[in-house]
C-alpha cells in the first residue's frame, strides 16, 4: 500500500462513567421530595420561591434553609420541539422542551413535555408532572410533564383536579425529616467521539501494520522521533523518515503492583521506557521475561504478535523481551531520563 | 501607569465541518507562523502564551497539553490556559501585559467541534443536578431563549432571517467561512423548523477550526506593525446560569461589560459572537449598538463557529478591520455558556 | 510594579468523600472561610478566578458556569484556569496579575476538586485510539523518574520513607488535612505495599475532595487590613512539552527556570538562607528531594541530604510542607492553591499548630502534567526584601 498518500486514520473513542454526586442540604431535600412525589422550592430572603432550588441566596449570598412545597402543575413560559430525541433525553418519541413555572414558584424549571405533537405546544399552556413509576430521588423522578386541563393547584395539592397515579403528592413527612433522606444521585455520562490522528502518525501506524517501526527526524534539532510528530521542542513537523530498529535499551522503568480504575492489564507488570536503536526519544512499553530482573540499561527486543493479526496499532508489538546482550552503559542513555 | 496594548497580528484556520486532528497540533503550527509573521515577530520573542480549549470537545482529560507541542516550547516558555473560549485567554494575556509582566503575547484557541455530537456534549455545561441529567441539547436551549424573545416582541422570525441572509452574503467574501450564499429572507423563512422557532439558518454550523492572535505593548507594537489595533478597553461579566432564573430576553452581563469599557457610540464595526440569529439581535440591544454600526462583516459565527476560538476570532476580525484601515474603531465580542451567559467585549481603535 | 498581598485564605475539611456537600457547598466552605479570614465582605470582591483540573473528574463541562451564582461571581468577571496539576498555583498567579495590573482591588481566587464524583484514575486512563494499552496510572508515570533520580543521586533508599513520615506527622498538626497519622514510623512506611516500584503505598498522595480560596488585594486593601497580610513578592510560571528528545524528567528545565525567575524577581540570592518555609507540591515522597534541587535549595544530586539530615522538618533550616502537603491532602485542582495558601498562612502567623516559628518569607509551589507546568510564588511578612 502507498502509505504516504493514505488519509489520516480515525477511530471511535467512547467514554462512559456513572458519576456519583453528593447533594448537600438543599438539593438533598429537593431530591428526597421528588422521590416522595413532592416538588419543593427554595425561598430566598426577598420571599421569592425558586424551582429548581438555589443553594445560596443571590442577593445576600447566605445559604438557603427554607424549602416550601409547590404544586405539581404549572404554566409553560417557553418551549421548543424535538423531532428526534437524543440519547439520554426524557422521552424517546418526539416531545417538547419547556420552561415551566410551577404554581407557587417564581422561577421556571426546564423539562420535557409529552404533548404528542408540536401543534399542542404553546406558551401559557398548563402542564402537570408525570411521576416516574420508580423513583430514586433525582430529577428524572419527574418522567416528564403532560398537558393539564384542570384548574391551578395550590402548593399542598389539595385541589388536585385529576386523581390517579399521577395525582396529588404523597402525604407524609417533610423531606427534611424523612427517615431515608436522599444524599446523592448517580448520573451516567456516555459520550461518543471520533478520534483523528495526524498524517505523520497515520504513516507510522500503517508501517506498524507491515511490521516496521518508523521514525522521523526533526529538521531543526535533527532528533529522531518515534512515533513521528510535530517536534515539541521546535514546533515544526518532523520530515525525513528514518527506519528504527525494534531493539532498544531500557532507560528506566516501574513495576506496577497496584490495580486501578481504567487499567487494562493485570498487575504485576513492568512498564519501561525503551530507547529504540536509532531513536532519540524512548517509548513506554511492557517488559516480559526474567521477571524481577528488569534493569536500567537492559537490552530488549520487541515481541510481535502473530503477523495475521497486525493492523494499524502499536498493539502489534505485544511487549519487549530481554535479549541477553550486555547492558548498555549508563552514559549511553543518561540524556534520556 | 499601564502600557498601551495593541493587537499586531491575527490568523485563523478555515472553518470546516471536519478538519484536522483531535489534538489540534497540526492546525496550530502553520497558524502560529502566519500570526507571528503578520506581527513581524519571532516565536522566541513571545513573552507569554495563552490558550483556550475544552477537554470535553476532545473527549479526553488534559487535551490542551498536547497542543503545546505546536509551540516548540523548549527552552521553556511562560504559558497559561483557560478552559474557556480563547477570548478569555486574550483577556488574561492583556492583563499580563498591563501588569508589566510581559511585553508580547500570543493567544490561541482551538477545538475539533465535530469530534463528538456537539449539541449533546454542550448539555454538560448545564446544572449537573437538575438539568444536565435530562440532556437538553444546546440548540433546544437556544430555541427556548428565541421563543421568549419572540413572545416578548423583542425579535421576529423575519428579523432573525434577515440576520442570517446578511451574514451569509457577507461571508461570500470571507475565505475562512464555512457557510455563505445569497439567500432571500423569504426563502429562509419558508424552510422547516429545526428546533421551533429556530430554523437551520438561525443556528451556527458545527465547525472545526482555530485562531491565533498576537498582542504587544506600546513601543513594541508600533515597531512591529504599521497600524496596530490599539485596545481601548476589555471587560467581561457572567450572569447566573439558571435558564428559568434570569430574563433570557436581556443580556445583563453584556450590558455591564459594555458599560465597563464605555462602549463608544461611533463604532464603525462590531464583530459579535452570536451562534444563533436571535442572539445577535439581543446583543445589539444589550450593547446599545445603533443602526450605523456595521455588524459582522466577516459573516460572524453564523457562518463558521469553531468552538473555543470563535470568540477570539471575532476580536481578531475586528482588529483586522482596524489594522487594514477599514475601520477607525471596532468592537469584538465573545460569548460562552448557554443562552449568552457569559460575555466579553473589547474595543479596538486606530491611533495616529 | 504595583504591590499585591494575600488578605486571607480558607480551605475545606479535606477527605476522600465529602458526601455532605454539593460542589457549590464545597467551594463555599473554603470561600466563606477565606472572606472571614480576610475580613472582606462580598461587595468588596471585584472578580472571581476559578481553577480546576480536568472537567472529566466531575463530569461537568466548565462547572464555573453553573456555579457562577453560588461563587458570588454573577455580575462580575469570572475566569476559569486549567493548567493541569499546577492549576491551583496558576489560579493564584492569574489573580495576582489582575491586581498588579490595577484592574481590580480585590480578587477572589478559588480552586476545587470533587474527586469522589468520579475516579481520577479512570479519567486519566482513557485510552485514545492508536495507542498501546500499557497505562501504569499516575504513580506509574512518575515512578520511572524517581528511579532515575535515585540512580543519578545515589540517594539512600530510606529518604523517600523519611519524607512520608515527616509529612504525615505534619499533617497530624493540621486540622484540615485528609490524612493525619501521628503514629507513622519509618518502619511502617517501609513495610507498606510496593505499589509502583520504587514507590510504596505510604509514599503516595491520597485522593481527596476539597477546595481552597484566597483573597488577594492591592496595596490599599492590604494596608486597610486589620490583620497581618502576606505580601506577594514575586510569581513565576514556566511550561515545557510533556515529551521531547532530551527532556530531563528528574530536573525539568521549566521548573528550574521558573525558580530562577522567581528568586530574581523577589530579590533572593540564597534561597536556602532567605526562605523560612516552603510548601512544595510533593505527590510522591521522592519529589521532595527532587524539587529541592530543581528549586535551587540544593545542588543537583544533593537535595536528599537536606531531607535525610532533618533540615526539612519543622524546626529545621527549611521546613518543607509543615501542613502535611499533598501527601496528606490531594484535591487535585486545589492542591496547588493549598500550597500557595499555606505559604501565606505561615508568614501571616496563622498556621496554628503547624506554624513555623518566626516565618517571614515562604515559597508556594505547584507543578502539573508530565513535570512540565510550574507555578510558584514567594510571600513575605513585609512588601520588600
Amino acid at each position: 500500500m502507498d502509505t504516504a498518500s493514505a488519509p489520516p486514520l480515525a477511530a471511535p473513542l467512547d467514554i462512559a462513567f456513572d458519576y456519583t454526586r453528593s447533594l448537600g442540604p438543599v438539593l438533598g431535600r429537593f431530591m428526597t421530595g421528588l422521590r416522595d412525589r413532592r416538588v419543593l422550592g427554595a425561598r430566598t430572603a426577598d420571599g421569592r420561591v425558586h424551582v429548581p432550588p438555589l443553594e445560596y441566596d443571590p442577593a445576600t449570598h447566605t445559604p438557603i434553609t427554607e424549602l416550601v412545597p409547590v404544586s405539581p402543575t404549572g404554566t409553560v413560559t417557553s418551549w421548543t420541539w424535538t423531532d428526534r430525541p437524543l440519547d439520554g433525553q426524557p422521552l424517546d418519541r418526539p416531545f417538547g422542551w419547556a420552561l415551566i413555572r410551577l404554581d407557587g414558584a417564581d422561577t421556571a424549571l426546564l423539562h420535557a413535555v409529552d404533548a404528542g405533537a408540536r401543534e399542542s405546544m404553546r406558551t401559557g399552556m398548563r402542564v402537570r408532572v408525570r411521576w416516574a413509576a420508580e423513583r430514586s430521588g433525582d430529577i428524572r423522578d419527574i418522567a416528564c410533564f403532560e398537558p393539564d386541563s384542570g384548574p391551578p393547584h395550590s402548593p399542598d395539592g389539595t385541589t388536585s383536579g385529576a386523581p390517579g397515579t399521577n395525582g396529588a403528592p404523597a402525604a407524609g413527612a417533610d423531606p427534611a425529616t424523612s427517615v431515608d433522606p436522599v444524599i446523592g444521585i448517580v448520573t451516567p455520562i456516555r459520550l461518543s467521539y471520533t478520534h483523528t490522528a495526524s498524517a505523520e502518525e497515520s504513516r507510522y501506524l500503517h508501517a506498524l501494520s507491515e511490521g516496521r517501526l518508523l521514525g522521523q527526524r526533526c529538521p531543526a534539532c535533527r532528533k529522531v522521533y518515534v512515533p513521528p510528530r510535530v517536534c515539541p521542542a521546535d514546533g515544526v513537523p518532523t520530515e525525513e523518515e528514518v527506519p528504527v530498529r525494534d531493539h532498544g535499551t531500557v532507560t528506566t522503568f516501574c513495576v506496577v503492583n497496584v490495580p486501578f480504575a481504567g487499567q487494562r492489564l493485570e498487575p504485576p507488570y513492568v512498564v519501561a521506557q525503551v530507547l529504540l536503536d536509532g531513536a532519540d526519544i524512548p517509548i513506554p512499553h511492557l517488559i516480559i521475561g526474567q521477571a524481577g530482573d528488569v534493569r536500567m540499561g537492559m537490552r530488549v527486543a520487541a515481541v510481535w504478535r502473530d503477523r495475521a493479526t497486525w493492523t494499524t496499532t502499536p498493539e502489534n508489538i505485544a511487549h519487549f523481551r530481554p535479549t541477553g546482550e550486555p547492558d548498555a552503559p549508563y552514559e549511553s542513555y543518561q540524556e534520556h531520563l | 501607569m499601564n502600557p498601551a496594548v495593541a493587537v499586531i497580528g491575527f490568523a485563523q484556520a478555515p472553518c470546516r465541518p471536519s478538519a484536522g486532528t483531535t489534538s489540534g497540533v497540526e492546525t496550530l503550527v502553520p497558524l502560529f507562523h502566519q500570526a507571528l509573521s503578520a506581527a513581524h515577530l519571532d516565536r522566541r520573542e513571545v513573552d507569554f502564551w495563552c490558550s483556550g480549549s475544552s477537554d470535553y470537545l476532545a473527549g479526553r482529560a488534559f487535551s490542551f497539553v498536547n497542543a503545546i507541542d505546536a509551540i516548540g516550547a523548549y527552552p521553556p516558555i511562560c504559558e497559561s490556559h483557560v478552559e474557556m473560549d480563547a477570548a478569555w485567554a486574550f483577556y488574561e494575556a492583556y492583563v499580563k501585559i498591563l501588569a508589566g509582566e510581559a511585553e508580547t503575547a500570543l493567544v490561541y484557541g482551538f477545538g475539533k467541534s465535530s469530534a463528538g455530537l456537539l449539541r449533546r456534549v454542550l448539555a454538560l455545561q448545564l446544572d449537573p443536578y437538575v438539568t444536565a441529567p435530562l440532556w437538553p441539547d444546546s440548540v433546544s436551549v437556544a430555541a427556548l431563549q428565541a421563543r421568549l424573545a419572540i413572545d416578548a416582541g423583542v425579535v421576529t422570525e423575519q428579523a432573525m432571517a434577515e440576520v442570517a441572509a446578511r451574514s451569509r452574503a457577507d461571508a461570500t467574501t470571507n475565505p475562512y467561512a464555512q457557510v455563505s450564499g445569497q439567500p432571500t429572507v423569504d426563502e429562509l423563512v419558508a424552510t422547516p423548523y429545526l428546533a421551533d422557532p429556530l430554523r437551520a439558518h438561525d443556528c451556527a454550523p458545527v465547525s472545526d477550526g482555530a485562531a491565533a492572535l498576537v498582542l504587544a505593548a506600546g513601543e513594541r507594537a508600533r515597531r512591529h506593525r504599521e497600524q496596530p489595533a490599539w485596545i481601548s478597553g476589555v471587560a467581561h461579566r457572567v450572569d447566573p446560569q439558571g435558564l428559568g432564573e434570569r430574563d433570557l430576553t436581556t443580556v445583563p452581563s453584556a450590558t455591564a461589560a459594555a458599560e465597563a469599557v464605555a462602549l463608544p457610540a461611533d463604532l464603525d464595526v462590531a464583530e459579535l459572537h452570536a451562534p444563533f440569529t436571535h442572539q445577535e439581535l439581543l446583543l445589539r440591544t444589550a450593547l446599545g449598538l445603533g443602526d450605523r454600526v456595521r455588524i459582522n462583516p466577516s459573516g460572524g459565527a453564523l457562518c463558521g463557529n469553531p468552538m473555543f476560538s470563535a470568540g477570539l476570532a471575532r476580536i481578531g476580525a475586528a482588529a483586522e478591520q482596524v489594522m487594514t484601515g477599514q475601520a477607525r474603531r471596532a468592537a469584538g465580542h465573545a460569548t460562552s455558556g448557554p443562552a449568552l451567559q457569559q460575555n466579553l467585549i473589547c474595543v479596538l481603535e486606530a491611533r495616529s | 510594579m504595583r504591590r499585591a498581598a494575600v488578605l486571607g485564605t480558607g480551605q475545606t475539611q479535606h477527605q476522600t468523600r465529602r458526601t455532605d456537600v454539593s460542589m457549590a457547598g464545597l467551594c463555599r466552605e473554603a470561600i466563606d472561610r477565606a472572606l472571614a479570614d480576610a475580613g472582606v465582605d462580598w461587595p468588596q470582591i471585584d472578580a472571581v478566578v476559578l481553577g480546576k483540573a480536568p472537567d472529566l473528574f466531575e463530569g461537568v463541562m466548565m462547572p464555573e458556569l453553573f456555579l457562577a451564582d453560588a461563587l458570588g461571581a454573577a455580575g462580575r468577571p469570572l475566569l476559569r484556569v486549567h493548567t493541569a496539576g499546577s492549576v491551583g498555583g496558576a489560579t493564584g498567579v492569574v489573580a495576582t496579575s489582575l491586581v498588579r495590573a490595577g484592574v481590580h482591588q480585590r480578587v477572589l481566587a478559588v480552586a476545587f476538586e470533587k474527586q469522589s464524583e468520579s475516579n481520577a484514575m479512570w479519567a486519566l486512563s482513557i485510552q485514545p485510539p492508536f495507542t498501546a494499552p500499557i497505562g501504569a496510572g499516575a504513580g506509574g508515570y512518575f515512578a520511572p523518574h524517581v528511579r532515575a533520580y535515585i540512580r543519578r543521586s545515589n540517594a539512600p533508599e530510606h529518604v523517600g520513607a523519611m519524607v512520608a513520615v515527616k509529612d504525615r506527622r505534619n499533617g497530624a498538626l493540621n486540622p484540615n488535612a485528609h490524612l493525619r497519622q501521628p503514629e507513622i514510623t519509618l518502619e511502617s512506611v517501609q513495610a507498606s505495599p510496593m505499589l509502583w516500584d520504587p514507590i510504596r503505598y505510604d509514599e503516595t498522595c491520597p485522593s481527596s475532595d476539597g477546595a481552597c480560596a484566597i483573597v488577594i488585594g492591592d496595596q490599599a486593601a492590604a494596608e486597610a487590613s486589620e490583620r497581618p497580610v502576606a505580601w506577594i513578592r514575586a510569581t513565576a510560571m514556566r511550561t515545557e512539552p510533556t515529551y521531547f528528545a532530551g527532556k530531563d524528567h528528574v530536573n525539568p528545565r521549566a521548573g528550574a527556570e521558573a525558580a530562577q525567575a522567581l528568586w530574581q524577581a523577589a530579590g533572593i540570592t540564597d534561597p536556602l538562607a532567605e526562605v523560612d518555609v516552603a510548601e512544595i507540591y510533593v505527590p510522591f515522597s521522592w519529589f521532595e528531594p527532587m524539587w529541592l534541587e530543581n528549586l535551587g535549595f540544593a545542588e543537583a544530586g544533593h537535595g536528599w541530604k537536606l531531607t535525610e539530615s532533618g533540615e526539612t522538618r519543622i524546626g529545621g533550616r527549611l521546613p518543607v510542607n509543615p501542613s502535611g502537603g499533598v501527601l496528606c491532602s490531594n484535591p487535585i485542582g486545589a492542591s496547588g492553591m493549598l500550597r500557595f495558601a499555606e505559604a501565606a498562612k505561615q508568614v501571616m502567623g496563622r498556621a496554628g499548630e503547624h506554624q513555623v516559628a518566626g516565618a517571614k518569607t515562604a515559597l508556594g509551589h505547584a507543578y502539573g502534567g508530565g513535570s512540565q507546568f510550574f507555578s510558584m510564588w514567594v510571600v513575605s511578612e513585609t512588601p520588600d526584601s
